[in-house]
C-alpha cells in the first residue's frame, strides 16, 4: 500500500528537512513540472480525479482551469494554502504540516505555476506553533536554494511565498473569510460569484486550496493521473488522510486508500471501541457533518459515497460517538462551538445557532419542552444551503438535524426525566 | 429593459437591476433590511428572500436573496410562494430575538422600517424565551443617541458610515449575534455625515439626538418641502414642527441633488430656527432702546422713511430671490446693493458668467456619475459639505465599471469594493490645507491660491495647447499638472469641482478652462462651482451694486436710510467700515429672523419669518431655482420678508403693494422683472395647483390631537391657517395620491412608514421621484462649440517678509452664520484661531496654541496658534464666518507677530 503523502514522516516526529526531502526524491516534481506548461500541469490534476481535502470536495484541476491565464490576465496572481484547520476533530494537515512541511511547499509550487501565480501565502492556524517554526525553516531552506523568490529553478518565473499566523476563528477557514482575514479585514466571508479565481486576495485571481490537496500535487505530477487513481479503492483517486477521535482504542491519524470502509478505519486502525463502551454514532468528516450510525458501518469513505449514506466526508477526521455519551450533551458542545464561532454576518446564522445553543444546553438542563425538538428542526431548516451566506451555519445543522433523526429517545428522555439521563446524581 | 414574471403578473424591469430593487420598483412590497439602493447589496439580513423557477415545469423552486439574484429575460419568481413566506417570517423572528420591547419609548417608532418589515412579514409573538443580549451604549456626540440593545446587525450603519461615507472611527465590533456597532472608545463621531445614520439605521439603534430635545413622532409632525439655508447646494429638506417650533429635519430626496443623503450641518442646524434669539415682534428705536412696537406703527415708520427719498436696500445672499426682489423694487435697482463682500461678489458674478459660457453647472448626480474629478481650491467638505460624500463615489465609478466588466453588477456592494480595493480614482485635490476629502485623493498638492490657479491653467494647457500657457512653473508643478491631464483626459465623463472656498478669482477662470479642454477634446466634462449661502447665486443674478458702492454713497451723503435684509454687514466688513457707513446712512431698518450685532444698531427691526416659516425660492449653486414652503405659519407678527416689504409698498400706494397677494404673484414679478430669473416660475407649481380638486396634506393621516391640541386655550378647534401661498394645506385632509416633487411634503405609504417609503416616490429604484425631481434648472451649456479659454494667468505666489497672505477657511460647523446658531452644531464649532504652517510658526518662534497679533489693514486680533502642516509659506489661514476677524474680506495680506 502506498502512503505518497505520509512516507517520508519520521516516526520521531522530527521535521524532514530540506536535504533529507530531497535525498527522498523531493523537489523533483517541481523541476519537472517547469518544463511543462500551466495548461498542462492543470489538466494533469484534472485527469487525477483530485478533489479538494478541505471538505467540499471540489476537483481540484477544474478550480484552478477557472483562472485567467496569459499575459493579459490581472497581476499579481495568489495561491493561497489554506491551514487553518479549525474543524472540530480535524488534525490531518497538522500531520502534513509538521512532518513534511516540504512537501506542502512543493505542490504549492507546482500549484503556482498551474495558475501563474506571482505570490503565494500560508495561512496557518494560529495555535499550530511547531508547523510554524518547520514552515518558517523549509521556507528558508527552499528560499536560499532558489526553489521560492525570483527566477524559481531558473524557470523564469516568480514565486513569494510567505506565513501567515491565523488571529484564530473558525471562519477563517473558509475560503473567502481566510481572504479578508490575509488583507487584514473581519473574516466574514464574501459572496460568491464572483469567485476567487476571477475576484480574491486584494481583488486578484487566486486559489485557495486545503493543505492535503497541495501535498497532493507533487505525487500527481511525478507519477502521473492513472498512478494516482490506482491508489484508490474507489473513483475519488488518491489516497487520504483519516482520522479517528472519541472513546476508541487507538485515536489517529492514518493515511489509507481512498473509499476505505469505516468499519475497517474504525475496527482495524482506530482499534475498536474501548472496553466497556459501545459504538453509537459518527461524524464522518468532522463537527460539520452529519451523524452516521450503526448502519452505515460499510460505507467506503469517500465524497460519493458518504454523501450516498447522508453525511458528508468533509474533512475525512471521524468523531465517534459512544453510549456513554449524551448525544444532546454532545451535540450543544458543538452547537455552542459554532455559534460561538458566527462571524454575525447573515441572521440565519447568528440568530439560529445562538437559539438552538440556547435550547440544547436547556433540553441537557431539563429545562427543554415538548415543542423544542420541532423548533430545533425548523431552525436547521431555516440554516439550510442557500439560505445563508456561508456554508457555516448548513454545517453546523448537520449535527442537530442528524441527532433528532438518529437520537430522538434520547432528546425526549431528557424532556419526559428533566435532566439528562447520563449525568450522574439526577 | 427585460421582462421577469413575478406571481404570475409580467414586469418590464431594468436588465441591470436586481429582483429586490426589480420588485420594489413596481411598487411590489417585499421586506429587506441590509439592502439600501445608495449602499446596494450585501445579502447579510437574507430578509428579502423570493422562490425563482427554473421554468415552467418547475414546481418546488428555490429560495434566493432577491437583492443577491440579478433579474433574467423570462425569469420565473414568487413572493407569495409559502416556503419563501415562512422563511422570511423565520428571518425576521431570528432579527426580533433580542429586540426590547421599547417601541413606546422609542424615538424610531412610528418611522420604523423594522416596525414596518415585522408587520408586513406577520412575525407578532416572541417564542425566543432565552435572555436578551444586552449591550453598552455611548456618547456619540450632540447628533446622534446611540440605543445598541435595538440592534438587527444588518450592517447598514457600517456600510454608510466606513463604506461610503470614508469615516475611519466607527467600525464593527465582536461576533455572532454580539456584533457591536460603535467607537472604539465613546466620543463624537468625526464623519460629517454621521447624522444619516438615522436614517440609515433601520431601527433606533441610532436616533436624531437633537430631536429628542423636543421629541414629536413623525405623525405628528407637520412637514413641507423645504430647502435646505446652510449652504449652496440646495438639498432638499422635510423640516417638521409641532406645536410652533421645529422638532427635527428628514431627508427629502432629490434623485439630481441630495439623493438618500444630507450633511449633519443641514440636518441639524435647522434649531437656530427655534433659538431665543428670534426676532418675534417688530421693534423700534425709542430713547435709544430698541422695543416691541406694533406692526401698524412700525409699518408707518417704515414707509414714512421710504417716501422721504434717498433710501437704499441691502440684499441677502440668505433670503430668498423674492425677499430681495421686494427689497430691490421697493428701492429701485439702482439702489439695491449685495449684502456680501465686494470681493466675493465679484467672484460669484464670474462664476455666473463663466456657467453662462458653458459648461453648465453640474448636478450632485452628474458629479457622482463622473469618473475622474479635479478639485481645485477648494475645501468641499467645508463649504458644500454634501458634495464631499459625493466625490467620495465619484471615484468609485471606474471601479464599478471594472467589476461589470468581470460580470460583476454595480449592486454587488462588496464584490465591487473587493475588487477594485483601494485602487480608487482619479481624485486630485489642490488647496492651501488639508481638507476632510484627503484620504480620498489620488494626490493632494499644497500650495498658495494663485499657485493652485497656476495648476489649473497648466492642465488646461496640457490637454489643449491652444490654451494659455504658465510660465515659470516648477518641474514638480508641471509634472503634476500633466499627471492631472491624463488623468482627466483618460476617464468618459470627467468632473472639474472649483468654487468660493479660496475666493481667488484666477483659481475659478482655471478651472473653467480645465473643463473647457475637456469639452474640446470631446469628453462630457463637468464643472461646479461651490458657493457660500444658499442664494448666493441667485442673489447674483439679480445683479445688486456692490455693497462697497452703498458704503461710498452713503458717505457722500446720497443715503438718508438704509434697509438691510436678513443679513448681518458685520460679517460682510470690517467693523470699522459697517460702523461708519451706518453712521452716515441715516436711519437703519433691519429685516431679520435672528437678532445680529447689525440689528442691533437699527432704528426699526421686522421679525422676519425664518427657516421653516417662510416661502420663497433659492437658486443653488447648481442654478437650479427651488421653492420652499412654509411648514407652519409663525405667530405674533414674523412674516416673510418679501411680505414686509410688500406692506410698504401698499402703504405707499405702490401697484406692488397690492398686486402681490401671494407667493405666485411675486414670483411672477421677479421673472419677469429679471430676465434672468424667468425660469424660476417652473420650480413648482403655484398656489392653484389641486389634484382631483385637493390640495396637499401637509400633515400624515394619522396625525393626531388636532382636537386637543389647543384643549388649554379654547375645546372648540380653530380653524386651520390659510395658506394663499401655496397647494399645500395646513391640515391632513387632502389629496391622497402623490404630489410632484417640489410640493412632496413627506415620505409615507401605507406599511412603509420610514424613510423607505421613498422608494414608493420613484420612477425607478434611486431614480428621479415620479413625474420629475424637483427644481428648474437656470443654466443650461449653449448648443456648439465649446466656450474660449479665460486668459490672465496670475504670477507665482510670492510670500512676503514679516506678512502673510490670509485665506478663508470654511468650516462645515461654525461658518455659516444660521446653523452656527443651532446648539448641538455651535457644541463643534472651532474657537477662532490664525493657522500657520509649521515652518512659519517656528520661525515666528510660535507654538502651537500661543498667542499671536494678526493685524491686518481692516483690522486686527489677538488669536491662537494652529499649527497645520502642509499650509503653504508665506499664507495663513483663518476659520471663515467666525472669530473677531470674520467682517475682513479675505484674502488679504497681514503682519502676524508675537505680542510684545
Amino acid at each position: 500500500m502506498e502512503t505518497p503523502l505520509t512516507a517520508k514522516i519520521r516516526p520521531d516526529g522530527t521535521m524532514v528537512d530540506l536535504a533529507a526531502y530531497e535525498r527522498a526524491g523531493g523537489y523533483e516534481a517541481a523541476r519537472k513540472a517547469m518544463r511543462m506548461s500551466p495548461a498542462e500541469i492543470t489538466e494533469e490534476v484534472k485527469k487525477s480525479n483530485l478533489r479538494g481535502r478541505g471538505g467540499a470536495g471540489f476537483p481540484t484541476g477544474q478550480k484552478w482551469s477557472f483562472v485567467p491565464l496569459g499575459p493579459d490576465a490581472p497581476r499579481p496572481k495568489y495561491l493561497v494554502a489554506n491551514g487553518d484547520e479549525m474543524e472540530p476533530g480535524t488534525f490531518k494537515d497538522r500531520v502534513l504540516l509538521e512532518g513534511d512541511p516540504h512537501g506542502l511547499l512543493e505542490g504549492m509550487i507546482v500549484a503556482a505555476r498551474a495558475i501563474e501565480a506571482d505570490r503565494g501565502y500560508i495561512f496557518l492556524r494560529g495555535e499550530y506553533t511547531d508547523a510554524a517554526e518547520r514552515l518558517e525553516r523549509a521556507l528558508q531552506e527552499a528560499g536560499a536554494k532558489g526553489y521560492l523568490g525570483k527566477n524559481i529553478f531558473g524557470s523564469g518565473s516568480d514565486f513569494d511565498l510567505r506565513l501567515h499566523l491565523s488571529g484564530g476563528r473558525y471562519m477563517c477557514g473558509e475560503e473567502t473569510g481566510l481572504l479578508n482575514a490575509l488583507e487584514g479585514k473581519r473574516a466574514n466571508p464574501r459572496a460568491k460569484p464572483p469567485f476567487p479565481q476571477v475576484s480574491g486576495l486584494f481583488g486578484k485571481p487566486t486559489i485557495v486550496q486545503n493543505i492535503e490537496t497541495l501535498s497532493n500535487v507533487p505525487h500527481i505530477i511525478a507519477k502521473g493521473a492513472e498512478w494516482f487513481k490506482g491508489l484508490a479503492l474507489t473513483p475519488d483517486a488518491g489516497t487520504k488522510l483519516y482520522g479517528a477521535s472519541g472513546k476508541v482504542k487507538k485515536p489517529g491519524c492514518w493515511e489509507l486508500p481512498m473509499g476505505t470502509p469505516m468499519r475497517e478505519l474504525l475496527d482495524v486502525y482506530a482499534g475498536g471501541m474501548r472496553e466497556g463502551v459501545k459504538f453509537r454514532g459518527v461524524l464522518p468528516g468532522g463537527a460539520s457533518t452529519d451523524f452516521l450510525t450503526v448502519d452505515h458501518l460499510d460505507v467506503p469513505m469517500d465524497f460519493t459515497q458518504v454523501a450516498k449514506a447522508g453525511s458528508r466526508l468533509g474533512t475525512g477526521t471521524m468523531i465517534v460517538l459512544d453510549d456513554k455519551t449524551c448525544p444532546v450533551g454532545m451535540v450543544h458542545n458543538l452547537t455552542h462551538f459554532f455559534s460561538q464561532e458566527s462571524c454575525g454576518w447573515c441572521t440565519p446564522c447568528w440568530s439560529g445557532l445562538r437559539w438552538a445553543e440556547e435550547m440544547l444546553w436547556a433540553i441537557e438542563e431539563g429545562r427543554g419542552s415538548a415543542s423544542d425538538l420541532d423548533r430545533l428542526g425548523y431552525i436547521c431548516g431555516m440554516m439550510a444551503p442557500g439560505n445563508t451566506f456561508c456554508a457555516l451555519a448548513p454545517g453546523a445543522a448537520e449535527p442537530i438535524q442528524s441527532a433528532l433523526k438518529f437520537f430522538r429517545d434520547d432528546f425526549e428522555r431528557h424532556l419526559r426525566y428533566k435532566h439528562c439521563p447520563w449525568r450522574d446524581g439526577r | 429593459m427585460t421582462a421577469i414574471i413575478v406571481d404570475k403578473k409580467t414586469f418590464e424591469v431594468d436588465a441591470r437591476a436586481n429582483l429586490l430593487e426589480a420588485c420594489l420598483g413596481h411598487g411590489l412590497d417585499l421586506p429587506y433590511f441590509c439592502w439600501h439602493p445608495a449602499l446596494g447589496s450585501v445579502g447579510a439580513c437574507r430578509q428579502c428572500a423570493v422562490k425563482v423557477y427554473r421554468n415552467e415545469q418547475d414546481t418546488r423552486g428555490r429560495i434566493v436573496m432577491a437583492c443577491m439574484t440579478a433579474v433574467a429575460p423570462n425569469m420565473l419568481v414568487s413572493i407569495a410562494d409559502p416556503e419563501a413566506r415562512q422563511f422570511r417570517a423565520g428571518i425576521i423572528e431570528g432579527l426580533m430575538m433580542s429586540h426590547p420591547h421599547d417601541c413606546p419609548v422609542c424615538d424610531e417608532g412610528g418611522q420604523c422600517h423594522l416596525q414596518d418589515m415585522t408587520v408586513m412579514t406577520g412575525h407578532n409573538y416572541r417564542r425566543y424565551e432565552f435572555p436578551k443580549r444586552t449591550f453598552r451604549n455611548q456618547n456619540l456626540g450632540p447628533f446622534l443617541n446611540h440605543e445598541m440593545n435595538r440592534c438587527i446587525q444588518c450592517y447598514r450603519c457600517t456600510r454608510f458610515y466606513n463604506e461610503y461615507a470614508g469615516g475611519t472611527d466607527f467600525a464593527v465590533l465582536k461576533l455572532r449575534n454580539l456584533v457591536y456597532f460603535g467607537r472604539a472608545q465613546e466620543g463624537v463621531l468625526e464623519s460629517e455625515f454621521a447624522g444619516n445614520l438615522d436614517e440609515v439605521c433601520p431601527t433606533g439603534v441610532f436616533t436624531d439626538k437633537t430631536a429628542k430635545q423636543h421629541y414629536t413622532r413623525k405623525w405628528d409632525l407637520t412637514f413641507a418641502p423645504s430647502i435646505c439655508p446652510h449652504c449652496a447646494l440646495g438639498c432638499n429638506l422635510s423640516p417638521g414642527e409641532r406645536y410652533g417650533t421645529l422638532r427635527r429635519v428628514f431627508n427629502r430626496y432629490n434623485g439630481e441633488v441630495n439623493g438618500y443623503f444630507l450633511c449633519d450641518r443641514g440636518r441639524f442646524g435647522y434649531e437656530h430656527a427655534n433659538s431665543d434669539r428670534r426676532i418675534r415682534a417688530p421693534l423700534a428705536r425709542s430713547d435709544g432702546r430698541l422695543a416691541p412696537t406694533a406692526k401698524a406703527e412700525a409699518l408707518d415708520r417704515f414707509s414714512d422713511l421710504a417716501a422721504a427719498g434717498k433710501i437704499i436696500g441691502i440684499g441677502s445672499p440668505r433670503a430668498s430671490i423674492e425677499a430681495n426682489f421686494a427689497l430691490r423694487t421697493l428701492v429701485g435697482a439702482q439702489n439695491f446693493y449685495a449684502g456680501v463682500a465686494d470681493s466675493a461678489y465679484r467672484l460669484v458674478a464670474l462664476m455666473v458668467s463663466l456657467l453662462r459660457e458653458g459648461p453648465a453647472p453640474s448636478s450632485l448626480r452628474d458629479i457622482e456619475h463622473s469618473d475622474a474629478a479635479l478639485v481645485l481650491g477648494e475645501d468641499v467638505t467645508g463649504i458644500a459639505p454634501r458634495m464631499a460624500l459625493t466625490l467620495r463615489q465619484t471615484i468609485r465609478r471606474q471601479g464599478i465599471r471594472n467589476a461589470e466588466k468581470l460580470g460583476i453588477p454595480g449592486w454587488q456592494d462588496h464584490a465591487v469594493r473587493e475588487l477594485a480595493q483601494n485602487d480608487h480614482g482619479p481624485l486630485y485635490i489642490a488647496s492651501p490645507y488639508s481638507t476632510r476629502l484627503d484620504d480620498a485623493a489620488t494626490e493632494t498638492h499644497r500650495a498658495a491660491p494663485d499657485d493652485i490657479a497656476r495648476l489649473g491653467f497648466a492642465v488646461a494647457h496640457q490637454l489643449d495647447p491652444a490654451s494659455p500657457e504658465v510660465s515659470g512653473l516648477s518641474a514638480d508643478a508641471l509634472a503634476l499638472a500633466g499627471r492631472i491631464a491624463k488623468a482627466l483626459g483618460g476617464a468618459e465623463k470627467p468632473v472639474v469641482v472649483s468654487g468660493a472656498s479660496t475666493e481667488n478669482e484666477a483659481v475659478v477662470r482655471a478651472a473653467a478652462n480645465v473643463a473647457r479642454a475637456l469639452a474640446k477634446a470631446g469628453k462630457s466634462a463637468g464643472l461646479a462651482f461651490t458657493m457660500e449661502e444658499a442664494n448666493s447665486l441667485g442673489l447674483a443674478l439679480m445683479e445688486p451694486r456692490p455693497l462697497g458702492e452703498a458704503f461710498e454713497a452713503a458717505r457722500r451723503g446720497d443715503v438718508q436710510s438704509v434697509v438691510v435684509l436678513e443679513n448681518d454687514l458685520y460679517r460682510r466688513a470690517p467693523a470699522a467700515a459697517v460702523d461708519a457707513f451706518l453712521e452716515a446712512a441715516g436711519r437703519l431698518v433691519v429685516i431679520d429672523s435672528l437678532d445680529t450685532p447689525t440689528g442691533a444698531k437699527a432704528d426699526l427691526v421686522l421679525p422676519a419669518a425664518a427657516f421653516g416659516e417662510a416661502d420663497g425660492t433659492f437658486v443653488s449653486s447648481e442654478g437650479r431655482a427651488q421653492r420652499f414652503f412654509r411648514v407652519f405659519a409663525p405667530h405674533d407678527d414674523i412674516q416673510e420678508s418679501w411680505r414686509w416689504l410688500r406692506d410698504v409698498l401698499a402703504l405707499l400706494a405702490r401697484p406692488e403693494g397690492l398686486a402681490w397677494t401671494n407667493l405666485d404673484k411675486i414670483v411672477e414679478g421677479a421673472a419677469r422683472g429679471i430676465a434672468a430669473l424667468a425660469g424660476i416660475r417652473d420650480a413648482a407649481p403655484g398656489a392653484g395647483f389641486r389634484i382631483a380638486g385637493a390640495k396637499i396634506p401637509r400633515e400624515p393621516h394619522r396625525f393626531s390631537g388636532r382636537t386637543s391640541m389647543l384643549a388649554n386655550i379654547g375645546v372648540s378647534e380653530p380653524k386651520p391657517p390659510e395658506d394663499p401661498d401655496s397647494a399645500l394645506s395646513f391640515t391632513m385632509e387632502g389629496a391622497e395620491t402623490q404630489p410632484p416633487a417640489p410640493l412632496l411634503p413627506f415620505f409615507w405609504t401605507a406599511g412603509w412608514n420610514s424613510m423607505q417609503a421613498v422608494n414608493k416616490f420613484q420612477e425607478e429604484i434611486a431614480g428621479p421621484l415620479r413625474g420629475g425631481d424637483a427644481g428648474a434648472r437656470l443654466f443650461e451649456s449653449p448648443a456648439g462649440a465649446a466656450a474660449g479659454y479665460r486668459n490672465a494667468v496670475p504670477a507665482a505666489f510670492a510670500p512676503r517678509a514679516g506678512e502673510w497672505l490670509i485665506v478663508p477657511r470654511h468650516h462645515i460647523f461654525g461658518s455659516e452664520e444660521l446653523s452656527a446658531r443651532a446648539p448641538a452644531i455651535a457644541q463643534l464649532a472651532p474657537q477662532p484661531y490664525v493657522a500657520l504652517g509649521p515652518e512659519d510658526a517656528a520661525a515666528l518662534g510660535a507654538g502651537e496654541g500661543a498667542a499671536v497679533e494678526v493685524r491686518a489693514e481692516a483690522g486686527a486680533a489677538r488669536l491662537p496658534v494652529r499649527i497645520e502642516p502642509g499650509l503653504p509659506r508665506g499664507v495663513a489661514a483663518l476659520p471663515a464666518g467666525l472669530g473677531p476677524l470674520c467682517g475682513i474680506s479675505l484674502p488679504v495680506w497681514a503682519r502676524i507677530e508675537l505680542p510684545r
